[in-house]
């Protein structure tokens, strides 16, 4: 909402300053959004009159001009305006005159003859956004004026930004009332009379739809003249407030819309059909409105119908078929009230914004609209003339709103508030915010005028009273509370502890958008049914990811492409997938190596990073959980990855038995390195949450104070035996005195056949009890050799 | 001494202190001590004297002996701190060289934000609580009072997938799904990512919030101010002025917006603050009626304030970001420099 504040000084006036005023709205909930002047500073610019006009001699389209600005001699102006008249009043910039455009006026010669200033249209001196010809004035401006007194142009636009439970300050009434409560100031309304039928003609009303318009307030009125020019003082006080003058009795409509809040409406009378009834719409039923665009109506819609079809939306916009045109003599003038029920949402489902829906679906003041089609009426008369039938009134009471008795009891405004004000204070506060209070045992019985449909409980009425008491009066108090100690479970393993492995091996933490390019999408995840935004910002953020990997690679090629060529970052959080029609959000940590191992360094040779990089900071990852015991990484296909060099992780249950996968690691597939066009190999892996965020409670085990035992084993296996498989083979041969056994070289070429590796291992072997013998340890290295023979075809290496 | 013997003891001295290394020194000893040695010999000569002088003789040979012994130590031990000085020298090194191996990486501004807020909260005994982001409309609007046709929708421009489908729009479901399983005393912080289709310099369609509230028996909208006067000074870590004045949100009454003096004038006035001296910084108020009805918590017996606060916005204006979108391009070299 945006005013002019002279405009509002007209009904209540505190003695504060602009900016003090604006300071107490934005502290009482009425945000200032915008203060700006009415008009740049027209120094130079005043009222003058040509006095008189004669054609250049040597260009058609000028005349020079005499023009009076009260100083003993006219000027002589040179003027293009094809609308400049004799005896016309118009803003004359003077020689010094410098215009918001940045023109400077000084003597100048048009085609031979000298020009002693400019006459000026509203655009020059920023008036208006476009204008056609001069800005005429009318003829009692008096001459030699500024023009910027001569227009009060030392004014403020305010800009409100109102929250949605104050549609009582939509317009200049509602504004003075809150500023006369807020500086303690009389509000001084114009006074509004009734104007007496000038004819008896009227048109039958019909409310058919109570429920939704409980009251109806209509006129005729005849014979006005549709060529009148709305006068400057409302084109101005229009323009401040944000709106622009369109013609006479749109602008009077506007304006009373401003001025008291209540959204009017004009119906060319010659084309309504019988008289006005106030119906929902029925199946089939369409309507062209005014801005040219024909809407199928839902059914049971709200509108004005006459006795063929519907005439207009109520409460959102009128129709074309009935608009008042610039041939139009004789309207026929609405002033409705209809709940904010039959509004809200309802311009919103048909895509339009109106300052009448806006209103409506807030809130307007449902004693209204007698006053405010008088107020219209007298204008119009005043205006563009014509003869006045008398009001047209219809009313279901029972579905007026009721202001009922809300309780408001003193200890809860301590409560809520948690400060003591005291009972004549808040009496005060109240009743000046227009509330009836009948004091009873606990409180009061409030009674809130109708115009205040935000007050429906006992915590609105607490809350006007914190807000006129001042929101800065309330204490800033530090609650007590009870010390009590919160679990820290010990199992649980925190986000910030994943992270911060990944963050000391040297990743980046990323954070890319949920929705993602469907085409990238499908590259990587095509068999998973991604869940499609039906709005989204645009296509290539139009589904929900599947997986995090999309996101990390886009990231990657936004960084590849910029000269970093080593990138190493991660992501957590949900991806979205649909299964049996179900929505599943599952909590995922993923991350993307490319580039080489280390950062460019003198001590370490530069080496590409690959699958083993990557797997190391997994099991890094892996390893918080204190025992990476059952997890498994499986040669398995997935699109997204390299096939030789992909894995699923699994994880085996460690009490039910079964398996989970959780996850999956592996080298960008040459494929879709090539679509994304990336420069370098890219390394990616993405693990379910659930699987690392618990982890066992350390338990101790008994140390052996007798000597460990280490031996090497080397063995040669065919090339397709997995590490994995040898590794479970020697686990299950191994007796409890193998307490560990690590990988330390795997080895392909001389002295070992083609198609065939060698892999050496150190066993350590140890007992609780005693110290081991020759024989024994003997015994556990043939075993396990034995063992891996059998099942792997292994042989000793030579 | 003999003149001789005294001759002898110069001279060894003197091939003592030339011996060039522990090698040399210690064919010097063979050759003065050893078994065939000098001194041996002169020992071994010894038997031929008379008995008297024999024993005067000895002492002077023995004087001789241990002269010699004394000087070969004395070499030894400087031929060895020379070898040693010698083998430090050489294994002397440019400690200015970098040291060896990887950097570490760092979190997103963003979660580093959100973590310091967890901080601060937790510290009152905050929980931090999650939800989903793909929600329902009755957690995110309609429980929260916000009915289906409330002006206050169009504010939230919701990124639907069918009529009650959406994603959230904020993190106050968490506040529905946590007080519909859990009765007070509840101190709860949910931070986490949420959507509005909207994009622009200051907008992008994904955010972070983290939304928090407070429900016991006898909390205040004083304790608001208290709680969040706090946390804004010692997020900012200054003294700033902090004023909260009357707004609305369906879901709490009264309602406040807080605003900080602006962090980059001081409240002189800018154009980060828009010539106010003030910064919006976040919405507050105590839980609407409304909101304890749709969870079944009485109404009479708690009270609770809540609030919710753009991550991505207090990260802005404490690191000095300058343009939102930055978040969201993952550029290393943006990110790297909130390692």
């Amino acid at each position: 909402m945006k005013f002019s504040e002279k405009w509002l000084r007209t009904w209540v006036n505190p003695s504060v300053s602009t900016e003090e005023l604006a300071a107490g709205l934005t502290m009482a909930g009425l945000e200032v959004d915008a203060l700006e002047a009415v008009a740049p500073a027209l120094d130079h610019v005043v009222v003058g009159q040509v006095v008189s006009l004669t054609p250049h001699p040597d260009a058609d389209k000028l005349r020079v001009c005499q023009v009076d600005v009260g100083e003993g001699t006219p000027l002589m102006i040179v003027c293009g305006a094809a609308n400049v008249q004799e005896q016309g009043r118009y803003p004359v910039a003077m020689i010094g005159a410098q215009l918001p455009g940045g023109l400077k006026i000084k003597k100048a010669k048009l085609r031979g003859i000298e020009s002693n200033g400019m006459l000026c249209s509203a655009k020059e001196l920023s008036l208006a956004e476009q204008a056609e010809g001069l800005m005429t004035l009318p003829d009692d401006a008096p001459v030699a004026t500024p023009i910027s007194e001569y227009l009060m142009l030392d004014d403020h636009s305010i800009e409100l930004g109102l929250t949605p439970n104050r549609g009582d300050c939509l317009s200049i009434k509602g504004i003075a009332r809150e500023v006369g409560v807020l500086f303690h100031a009389d509000v001084t309304p114009p006074e509004i009379g009734e104007v007496p039928p000038a004819i008896d003609n009227q048109i039958p009303v019909v409310i058919n739809a109570g429920e939704h318009c409980p009251h109806y307030v209509g006129r005729v009125i005849r014979n006005i003249n549709p060529k009148a020019v709305t006068p400057l003082w409302m084109q101005e006080r229009l323009r401040r407030c944000g709106i622009r003058s369109i013609s006479a009795s749109v602008d009077i409509t506007n304006y009373v819309l401003l001025e008291l809040g209540q959204p009017m409406h004009a119906f060319d009378l010659t084309k309504l059909s019988g008289g006005i009834d106030v119906r929902l719409s029925r199946a089939g039923e369409s309507i062209e409105l005014l801005d040219g665009q024909t809407i199928e109506l839902t059914e049971g819609a709200l509108v004005i119908a006459d006795h063929a079809k519907p005439q207009a939306l109520a409460g959102i916009m009128g129709g074309n078929a009935s608009a008042v045109t610039d041939e139009t003599q004789h309207i026929f003038l609405e002033s409705a009230f209809f709940t904010p029920g039959a509004i809200a949402g309802r311009a919103r489902s048909y895509g339009l914004h109106t300052d009448s829906s806006h209103r409506f679906e807030r809130g307007v003041d449902p004693t209204l609209q007698r006053q405010a089609i008088e107020r219209a009426t007298q204008l119009l008369l005043d205006i563009v003339g014509g003869d006045a039938g008398p009001i047209t009134e219809a009313t279901i009471a029972e579905h007026l709103p009721q202001s009922g008795q809300i309780l408001l009891r003193y200890s809860r405004i301590e409560r809520i508030l948690g400060r003591v004000i005291s009972k004549a204070t808040i009496e005060q506060i109240l009743s000046r915010l227009g509330m009836q209070l009948v004091a009873n045992g606990e409180g009061w019985a409030v009674t809130a005028p109708g115009f205040r449909f935000d007050i429906q409980r006992e915590v609105d009425l607490i809350e006007e009273i914190a807000r006129i008491y001042g929101y800065s009066e309330i204490p800033s108090n530090r609650p007590r509370l009870v010390a009590e100690m919160l679990p820290q479970p010990e199992h649980r393993i925190d986000l910030p502890a994943i992270q911060a492995v990944l963050v000391q091996r040297g990743y980046q933490e990323a954070i890319t958008y949920s929705f993602v390019d469907p085409a990238l999408q499908t590259l990587i995840e095509p068999e998973t049914d991604a869940i499609a935004l039906a709005n989204p910002i645009s296509a290539d953020l139009s589904v929900m990811r599947t997986s995090l990997w999309p996101g990390l690679l886009q990231a990657a090629q936004y960084n590849l492409n910029r000269q970093q060529d080593r990138v190493r970052i991660f992501e957590t959080g949900l991806k979205f997938s649909l299964e049996n029609n179900d929505i599943r959000q599952e909590s995922m940590l993923a991350g993307l190596i490319s580039g080489t191992q280390d950062p460019q360094q003198w001590a370490i040779q530069a080496k590409e990073c690959e699958f083993f990089d990557l797997k190391g900071d997994v099991e890094a990852i892996l390893a918080l959980t204190g025992s990476t015991d059952g997890i498994i990484f499986s040669s398995q296909r997935h699109t997204a990855l390299h096939p030789g060099q992909s894995a699923k992780i699994v994880r085996h249950g460690r009490q039910q038995g079964g398996s989970q996968d959780i996850g999956w690691i592996g080298a960008l597939h040459p494929a879709i390195e090539k679509k994304l066009g990336l420069p370098q190999r890219v390394y990616l892996f993405e693990i379910s949450m659930s699987a690392i965020t618990t982890r066992h409670v350390p338990r101790y085990r008994e140390l052996s104070k007798f000597p460990a035992i280490k031996r090497d084993l080397a063995i040669v296996v065919d090339e397709s035996i997995t590490s994995q498989s040898v590794h479970e083979c020697i686990r299950r041969a191994a007796p409890d005195m193998l307490t560990n056994f690590k990988l330390f070289d795997v080895y392909r070429g001389k002295g070992i056949d083609s198609g065939r590796k060698s892999l050496a291992y150190s066993l350590t072997l140890q007992n609780l009890e005693r110290t081991l013998t020759d024989e024994e340890v003997e015994a556990v290295m043939s075993g396990i050799m034995q063992n891996l023979n059998k099942e792997l075809g292994a042989t000793l290496r030579d | 001494m003999s003149q001789a013997l005294e001759q002898l003891v110069t001279e060894a001295k003197q091939t003592i202190e030339s011996a060039a290394d522990l090698k040399q020194l210690d064919e010097e000893r063979v050759r003065l001590l050893g078994k065939k040695g000098v001194i041996t010999e002169q020992m071994k000569s010894l038997g031929q004297l008379e008995p008297e002088q024999r024993k005067e003789a000895g002492k002077h040979i023995n004087i001789a002996k241990q002269a010699i012994q004394n000087a070969l130590e004395a070499r030894r031990l400087s031929l060895q701190a020379a070898e040693l000085d010698a083998k430090l020298a050489a294994e002397a090194i440019d400690v200015t060289l970098p040291g060896r191996g990887q950097n570490s990486g760092g979190l997103h501004p963003v979660t580093r934000t959100m973590q310091r807020i967890e901080k601060l909260f937790m510290q009152l005994g905050f929980e931090i609580a999650e939800g989903p982001e793909i929600e329902d409309d009755f957690h995110n609007f309609e429980a929260l009072n916000i009915p289906e046709s409330h002006p206050a929708r169009a504010m939230h421009d919701t990124f639907y997938f069918d009529e009650h489908t959406l994603l959230r729009t904020h993190t106050s479901p968490v506040q529905i799904r946590v007080m519909a399983e859990r009765q007070p005393p509840l101190r709860i912080i949910a931070p986490g990512r949420v959507y509005r289709c909207d994009s622009d310099l200051t907008h992008t369609p994904m955010f972070h919030q983290v939304e928090g509230f407070m429900v016991d028996e006898h909390v205040s909208f004083a304790d608001l101010k208290g709680v969040l006067d706090d946390f804004l000074k010692n997020f900012f870590e200054e003294d700033l002025a902090v004023r909260f004045r009357p707004s609305y949100f369906p879901f709490t009454e009264p309602s406040a917006e807080a605003d900080i003096q602006c962090v980059q004038c001081g409240g002189k006035g800018c154009r980060l603050c828009g010539h106010t001296g003030w910064i919006e910084i976040l919405g507050c108020g105590m839980v609407h009626p409304r909101v304890f009805e749709h969870v079944d918590i009485d109404n009479e017996k708690y009270t609770g304030f809540a609030f919710g606060m753009g991550v991505e916005r207090l990260a802005l204006l404490r690191y000095g970001v300058n343009d939102l979108r930055l978040f969201f391009e993952n550029d290393l070299r943006f990110l790297q420099q909130f390692n």
